[in-house]
């Protein structure tokens, strides 16, 4: 039997308190514990970005993040991106691009070309290539994803 | 996965005891991008994690001017490339820490951990290897240091005995008219593991090349260091005939395997192509010049 903890995170800017297993995966802990199952699994081995999430400013993978390293960190899931039921203008873009097919992908895409978009709000599309690379769409629609990113940061000028 | 427990110790000392008390399936965790995965997936016999991120000299990027540059081996590859220290000095760490995984791996993925898996593939131990990295080990036994070349024993395999922790890379102040490249073959554009990859450093007097180390990868069961690569350029300018010299000596030295990502026969060729290269991007860059690629 697994040792459980309690953790102590901001999630989403909410101070959140959650119970994990010693072993719990951040992306188990988000979907089974806390309920925020915007964040996908994918391989659940780090090639797909599904489950990308910010924590504390940095793009990972919360699939190669055990729950237990969070403790203190502040961690963004696709569900914070929107403010008081306003999309983001990336979130925007996707929509009116239609950047998405099945959408299983589109959560950890949106959530990875944000963290960009705060570092680089004009990329060009080979950053926007090169950051994204670890993102995998199995709908093979990358080129409109692209052009939403792209649509967003003009939009941002 | 497997039961396990986490501990985070906040001292050397500290995870140096948990490691010597819960024996060879106590892991250290750093990044966690491998770790995870082979221990969830039951490649590794895992009963604990030591997550080393809280000790204080497993993390963080310290330059001095005569003393040269030190990585806490856990330092996420991320905060390298971004460094501008590095980016001036050190590119060659650039070209490797922006190339190994995608831009969420390089978000937890460290030089230390690469280097502890000692894949035959590792895209930072070339660079590693010509900027004269050492490794500074800590165990129960105390202290030791190892350079980076000698590190890697087999695939999979390094130098670390029970209970000890690679703590940080060393490399020593970049000299004047010196430069350094890395540069990797895959068949797409990102996100592949090497069919080859290789490094070169350079050092001039004038027209004269004085100092020079070659290493190649994924063409034998660890990353390889081929001095005599370095040794067809000292001593004289680069011209095309040494340069074709030393990268022969890097081809002569592969002893690459068949598999899916290339044939010995392509491989070879490849650690040719790629040292000759980066040497001349190496040449580049102690000039002052920008890269044409």
């Amino acid at each position: 039997m697994s040792n459980r903890i309690i953790i102590n995170t901001v999630i989403n800017g909410e101070p959140t308190e959650f119970l994990a297993d010693e072993r719990d995966s951040l992306l188990e802990a988000l979907r089974e514990r806390i309920g925020l199952t915007g964040v996908k699994e994918g391989c659940n081995n780090g090639n797909c970005g599904a489950c990308a999430v910010i924590m504390d400013g940095r793009l990972v993978n919360s699939c190669l993040v055990l729950a237990a390293e969070t403790e203190g960190a502040n961690i963004t899931t696709v569900e914070g991106l929107a403010k008081g039921g306003e999309l983001t203008p990336l979130q925007q873009t996707f929509l009116e691009d239609a950047a998405l097919q099945c959408g299983i992908c589109t959560p950890g895409f949106l959530v990875a070309a944000t963290a960009l978009l705060e570092q680089n709000p004009h990329p060009s599309e080979h950053e926007i290539r090169y950051w994204l690379a670890g993102n995998l769409c199995r709908c093979t629609g990358y080129d409109k994803i692209i052009r939403a990113v792209q649509h967003a940061a003009e939009r941002s000028a | 996965m497997q039961d396990v427990t986490y501990r985070r110790p906040a001292t050397l000392q500290e995870a140096v005891q948990l490691l010597k008390d819960n024996g060879p399936t106590a892991r250290v965790l750093a990044g966690g991008t491998d770790i995870i995965v082979m221990a969830r997936e039951r490649r590794r016999d895992t009963s604990m994690f030591v997550d080393i991120k809280a000790i204080p000299e497993l993390t963080g990027i310290r330059f001095d001017a005569s003393e040269g540059l030190t990585l806490g081996a856990a330092t996420p590859l991320y905060q390298i490339y971004r460094n501008e220290t590095i980016q001036r000095l050190y590119p060659c760490l650039v070209d490797s820490a922006s190339l190994i995984g995608g831009t969420a791996v390089q978000g937890r993925a460290s030089f230390g951990g690469n280097l502890c898996n000692a894949g035959p593939a590792a895209d930072s131990i070339p660079s590693l290897i010509v900027l004269e990295g050492k490794a500074r080990i800590v165990g129960p036994n105390g202290e030791r240091t190892v350079a980076v070349e000698d590190f890697c024993t087999a695939p999979g395999r390094n130098v670390l005995e029970a209970g000890e922790i690679l703590v940080s890379l060393s490399f020593p102040a970049p000299q004047p008219n010196s430069g350094a490249r890395f540069l990797r073959f895959i068949p797409r554009n990102e996100m592949d593991i090497a069919v080859v990859n290789a490094a070169t450093s350079l050092r001039f007097e004038g027209n004269n090349v004085v100092a020079a180390r070659i290493a190649i990868g994924a063409v034998a069961p660890r990353p390889l260091f081929v001095p005599a690569a370095g040794a067809a350029l000292v001593g004289k300018p680069l011209t095309d005939e040494s340069i074709a010299a030393a990268a022969s000596a890097s081809r002569d030295a592969a002893t690459p395997i068949d598999d899916m990502r290339g044939s010995v026969r392509q491989r070879k060729h490849l650690s040719y192509v790629l040292t000759e290269r980066t040497i001349r991007d190496a040449a580049h860059r102690a000039r002052g010049e920008a890269l044409e690629h």
